[in-house]
């Protein structure tokens, strides 16, 4: 198990109001992603605990352009990794904001 | 001198060869028909050292009785044959190599294989002509590679020797055509002898000999994807397919890959195409066989015709009750031809996009890998552009204006769609871009003339992963193309050596589409938007037609 955790400041603050919301899963290949609306509007922070070590210039890069392409401003995410595929991860960061700044059906 | 050599020619003396071949065999047949004890015998007789055999197997059907018979003849008798056959599958297949009963080999496909052959080529034990293309080595038959015997595979026949080939006809009749009208012989194996045939595939008077093997011939499924074992990923990369490429171009004739990335296509036509409006416009006429992964489509009106270079195993009652989307003959029965279909594919289809393994800076791709030669199969046929096209469609017409947009309209060839797609790592983390394909190193320690590139360069016009779609076709120069490449390699080494500014420059002129870029929203990557989730599903959509093998059911 290696943890890293990532703090960003951002142009944009997420849209949508909803305070959390969980993509994913936990399992082998795959992960799970929980997105809180708990930091100021500029701030971005991402607590990761994975399963496979010594990929933590990979994550490095994963989480810079997910920063850098949805400027999650206020956001928190604990991703909890089963030593997913890096598309894999981008995909659900993608998904976990997407939620989070859709209105409530 | 030259007046007298012609009279002394007989000028029939093949016919005279294969006449005698003929008679030697009918020692151990009834007319026609040869018990099976007797067929290791039979092969004796009638197969001469040196000869060129074409055994009949490719991706799909084998005459596995026929290989299995081959591979028991006394090697004194029977030995340096020059095999010329679609496919290397079976362990006999190579099995005749070990033992000397052949020792030259020119081939097309050798999935299951591909570890030992490329093991006994390192060991010299294969003399290997070349690794063709389907419709290749099928076009040599007819010039330099005429077998002087072929042993085929067919559902039935009767005592005549007319043989029905069923579903899974495939590359039967071009094997016939070749050897028997050039003073061949052919033997076909049979599941059963009847009286009369339901239907007549091959005429009797172009076949030798026939025996009933001791089961049915074998078939592969190859074309069954499982719905359950498609990822979110590939679910991705096929939506960023359909609303980046299908949709703007209008795609209507196409062939798709065997892979899950055009499997989850399939699936999204009847959900996310459907939402995307493109019902009628694209998908319509396809050159596939019949995937499973399909009847959520056909059933929701999207397909109008089918033709296929082979059947699929368990498609059989649902293929006869769509008669209207299928080839069929008067038995009801679907009928395949590979030959025909390649040529279909090649000429009239204006979209192929399947997977690969490796994929280089400049979009060369390739299925070998270190220690597997898989051969080529079908897919460069598909994957490349007909150069002796001449009709014209607006996806090809729209293809080639992108590639040379200052042409004169009229004197500018149109371009066929040849997609490379898959996510940017593979099966155990291994990365689908690399630096140097893995088929150069094979070429240089085996001293190719040829790397054995599936799909080259210059015909692949997009490359489709989870980070967006790479439009080669507007690149300019190979910097760009690279950086293209580079732009959509995700995690890979390659995709992190990226130029990030020249990269945010090919976005900005729609060389690379990220997934943002086309409205697709990532809460879609999901399951549920396939219209079939489990093969289970796929029977449902059938209305219980498809009966998928046993190692595909879990109920």
């Amino acid at each position: 198990m290696e943890t890293f955790s990532y703090h960003h400041k951002v142009p944009q603050r997420a849209s949508g109001s909803k305070p959390m919301a969980i993509v994913g899963v936990v399992a082998s290949g795959n992960l799970e992603v929980l997105v809180e609306r708990v930091l100021p509007d500029t701030d971005c922070e991402l607590d990761i605990k994975t399963a496979a070590e010594g990929f933590g210039a990979v994550w490095k890069q994963v989480v810079a352009d997910f920063v850098e392409l949805r400027s999650p401003g206020g956001l928190k995410l604990s991703v909890n990794d089963g030593g997913a595929r890096p598309d894999t991860v981008a995909l659900r960061l993608a998904q976990a904001v997407r939620l989070i700044e859709e209105a409530d059906p | 001198m030259r007046k007298t050599e012609r009279n002394m020619r007989t000028w029939r003396e093949a016919r005279d060869a294969r006449d005698a071949r003929v008679a030697a065999g009918r020692a151990f047949a009834n007319h026609k028909v040869v018990e099976t004890r007797d067929v290791v015998a039979l092969l004796e007789a009638v197969i001469r050292p040196g000869d060129r055999v074409c055994l009949e197997g490719d991706n799909q059907k084998q005459a596995d009785f026929l290989a299995q018979c081959l591979a028991a003849v006394d090697v004194r008798r029977v030995h340096s044959l020059h095999m010329v056959q679609s496919g290397v599958v079976l362990p006999e297949h190579l099995d005749v190599f070990e033992s000397g009963v052949a020792k030259r080999l020119d081939y097309a496909y050798s999935g299951p294989q591909a570890s030992r052959i490329a093991t006994m080529l390192f060991g010299g034990k294969i003399e290997l002509g070349a690794v063709h293309t389907y419709l290749e080595l099928f076009a040599r038959y007819f010039l330099d590679l005429t077998p002087h015997v072929a042993l085929i595979a067919a559902v039935s026949a009767d005592r005549e020797g007319n043989l029905y080939t069923g579903p899974n006809t495939e590359d039967t009749p071009t094997v016939v055509e070749a050897t028997s009208f050039k003073d061949g012989l052919v033997i076909a194996q049979v599941n059963e002898i009847v009286e009369r045939v339901s239907r007549v595939d091959i005429p009797g008077d172009c076949v030798h000999f026939i025996v009933k093997s001791d089961k049915p011939f074998y078939v592969e499924p190859l074309f069954t994807r499982d719905p359950a074992a498609i990822t979110e990923s590939q679910i991705l990369t096929a939506m960023l397919a359909i609303a980046g490429i299908y949709a703007p171009y209008h795609v209507r004739r196409l062939n798709h890959g065997i892979g899950f990335n055009t499997a989850a296509i399939e699936l999204l036509l009847p959900t996310y195409g459907e939402r995307l409006g493109l019902k009628g416009k694209v998908a319509s006429h396809w050159a596939v066989n019949p995937h499973p992964t399909l009847i959520p489509a056909i059933e929701s009106g999207w397909v109008e015709q089918i033709h296929s270079f082979g059947s699929e195993v368990g498609m059989d009652n649902y293929i006869r009750a769509r008669s209207d989307v299928y080839f069929t003959g008067s038995d009801g029965s679907l009928r395949s031809n590979r030959a025909l279909c390649q040529t279909a594919g090649l000429y009239a289809c204006d979209l192929f996009i399947g997977s690969t393994l490796q994929i280089d800076l400049q979009g060369h791709s390739s299925t070998v890998t270190a220690s597997r030669i898989a051969g080529f199969g079908g897919a460069p046929n598909m994957g490349s552009d007909a150069r002796g096209r001449r009709h014209s469609s607006d996806p090809w017409l729209r293809a080639g204006e992108e590639a040379d947009p200052g042409a004169p309209a009229l004197l500018r060839r149109g371009r066929k769609l040849v997609v490379q797609i898959g996510e940017t790592f593979g099966d155990s983390h291994t990365p689908l871009f690399v630096e140097k394909l893995d088929a150069i190193t094979l070429a240089e320690k085996l001293r190719l003339d040829l790397a054995p590139v599936m799909i080259y360069a210059d015909d692949v016009t997009h490359i489709v992963t989870e980070e967006g779609i790479a439009n080669l076709l507007l690149c300019r120069t190979n910097d760009e193309r690279e950086q293209a490449i580079r732009g959509i390699a995700g995690y890979t080494d390659v995709g992190r050596g990226r130029d990030r500014k020249m990269v945010q420059t090919l976005r900005e002129r729609g060389v690379i589409r990220r997934p943002e870029d086309l409205g697709i929203n990532p809460l879609d990557a999901d399951r549920s938007l396939l219209a079939a989730r489990s093969i289970k599903d796929l029977v449902r959509w059938s209305g219980g037609l498809y009966e998928p093998p046993s190692r595909f059911r879990n109920w």
